[in-house]
């Protein structure tokens, strides 16, 4: 089998939308167009029913009940409406006052859950932000101890997207509704690739998003659960009173029909795929630190979701390794492009030094991942990153046994 | 971001790569100059390794680069403008230079400085050696 190039190998951002999915799609913008808030004829009606439809098939994905799915724009929308929504609605005090309630969070949260709970805090709320170990975990444990008595809200990623790191959520939840405190997961990274069941494992907000499971962009979804707790939380966006007054405006019918079916292949697919790409993870893995030296896999090294890897290179920097394998669409931990200089917060956040967060390749595999593509790929980096440690000083210092840490470096 | 045609031939096929010894074996050697700028932390670290003849002209250049594309690319290119000039004339070389040569967009800017950097900071290193004032190496 022959190899198309470049191969992506950049899931965690963004799928490929499934051939089905698109199909399913279709008709809703040219044939069946309707509103589907139009209740008086049958192209609203149409349209109701696809929405009714997609709305199931999420909620069986995810093992809640259809009317707990909100239709949001995606899950950055998901989180916003999440974290502020359930903050304002539980605040302890009125806007304007402080002590508004605690809230417990991580520092290496997607930016989509920290830039809330900024917000929130310069609205009265605290926010604790809990610190990994080395493996990039948040446990049970953690939450624990950093809850107070008014904590009214956790939000903990249920896997991360840096790292693929599986934090310990369902153990969360069930401490969270032993305390009487709200549980939400950005679940965007999870869902549609290992099994969710929000019932079980005690959720009672959790965001996800099309895109990351072989859905159309542009459409998320927020799991609020109804009962044992009821979930109330503040709309953000009103203007008509759509989703039960949560999140106003039309309904986007094509992409929520994209989203329903994405739903469903995942519900039939998933766990096929997933040992499938456990088994490409771990070939990646084993050959690149093989064949080189100096490598590090990011994270803890099994709770791991099983189509991603976050990979370091001492000695090479990652947006100079990207160039060099550059029919190999992925992302780096390296932020040389951005003005900062910064390199990746999510892997300082587990104590790896900048040096080695600058090396780090994020590697992320799907549905159509071949093995022939694994194969390439691990040809295509042990080479760039021969190239580049062939006229890397630090590679040369490393192979001198001089410590780099040692060393005082004149910063820019 | 799409990298200048330039820096993608010099990232492919980098000029003067190397060193003329390790930075002990160097140490004492009065005609080579050894310029090492930047930080790991930072993500650049150009290593510029000049060997001087006894006319003052920079005879031989040598580099090492941990950095990105437009990293290598200045620093290559920074060899290869060095070579046959005085020691005095590549002071004269300046970052908008390599900029321009290289087409670097304004986040890359400090790929060109940090070049300029190298080449200012192995020529103090050569002059130093040779009980020649010290000129301004670190500037920054």
């Amino acid at each position: 089998m022959s190899i198309e190039l470049p191969i992506y190998m950049d899931n965690a951002s963004t799928t490929r939308t499934d051939p089905r999915v698109v199909e399913a799609m279709l008709p809703f913008f040219t044939e069946t167009y309707g509103n589907s808030a139009s209740r008086n004829h049958s192209f609203g009606w149409a349209g109701e029913g696809a929405v009714t439809l997609a709305r199931e098939q999420a909620a069986s994905l995810i093992g809640s009940g259809p009317k707990e799915i909100i239709w949001t724009s995606g899950a950055t929308e998901s989180n916003n409406l999440a974290i502020k929504g359930a903050a304002r609605m539980m605040a302890k005090g009125p806007a304007g006052s402080s002590s508004r309630g605690h809230i417990i969070t991580a520092i290496h949260e997607h930016k989509a859950v920290l830039d809330p709970c900024k917000r929130l805090e310069r609205e009265g709320f605290d926010v604790t932000y809990l610190e990994p170990g080395s493996d990039g975990i948040i446990t049970c444990a953690m939450v624990e101890s950093a809850m107070r008595e008014d904590t009214i809200l956790v939000t903990i990623m249920w896997a991360n997207n840096e790292l693929g790191t599986i934090n310990e959520v369902p153990e969360m939840g069930a401490l969270c509704h032993d305390r009487g405190v709200l549980m939400h997961t950005d679940a965007t990274q999870w869902v549609g690739k290992m099994p969710t069941d929000v019932e079980r494992d005690n959720i009672d907000l959790m965001s996800f998003s099309g895109h990351k499971f072989y859905g159309p962009n542009g459409v998320g979804a927020l799991f609020i659960r109804r009962r044992r707790p009821r979930v109330r939380i503040e709309a953000m966006i009103e203007g008509g009173g759509h989703e039960r007054g949560m999140r106003s405006g039309t309904l986007n019918v094509p992409g929520i029909v994209g989203f329903g079916k994405a739903c469903e292949l995942c519900a039939e697919e998933m766990s096929g795929e997933a040992e499938r790409l456990l088994g490409f993870r771990n070939r990646l893995e084993t050959e690149l630190s093989s064949q080189l030296d100096v490598v590090t896999i990011n994270g803890h090294p099994t709770r791991r979701l099983p189509h991603l890897t976050n990979i370091s290179f001492g000695f090479v920097e990652g947006e100079s390794l990207m160039m060099g394998v550059s029919d190999i669409a992925c992302s780096s931990g390296s932020a040389c492009t951005s003005a900062s200089l910064e390199p990746s917060y999510v892997l300082k956040a587990l104590g790896i030094g900048d040096d080695f967060a600058h090396s780090s390749l994020r590697l992320s595999m799907g549905r159509w991942t071949t093995s022939e593509e694994v194969d390439y790929a691990i040809a295509s980096i042990v080479k760039s990153v021969n190239h580049l440690r062939a006229m890397s000083p630090l590679y040369d210092l490393h192979n001198e046994g001089i410590d780099i840490n040692a060393i005082d470096w004149q910063s820019h | 971001m799409a990298y200048s045609k330039k820096v993608v031939e010099h990232y492919e096929n980098p000029q003067n790569v190397g060193s003329f010894g390790t930075s002990s074996e160097v140490k004492d050697r009065d005609d080579i100059g050894v310029g090492i700028v930047g930080a790991p932390e930072c993500g650049d670290v150009m290593q510029l390794q000049i060997r001087v003849g006894d006319d003052g002209v920079i005879e031989d250049a040598r580099f090492k680069c941990f950095g990105c594309g437009s990293a290598i690319a200045s620093s290559s290119l920074a060899t290869e403008w060095i070579k046959g000039r005085t020691v005095d004339d590549a002071m004269n070389i300046k970052n908008t230079e390599i900029v321009e040569e290289l087409s670097l967009p304004p986040v890359k800017i400090h790929c060109s400085v940090l070049a300029e950097d190298s080449i200012r900071s192995a020529i103090a290193d050569y002059k130093k050696k040779n009980g020649h004032e010290e000129a301004d190496s670190h500037s920054h």
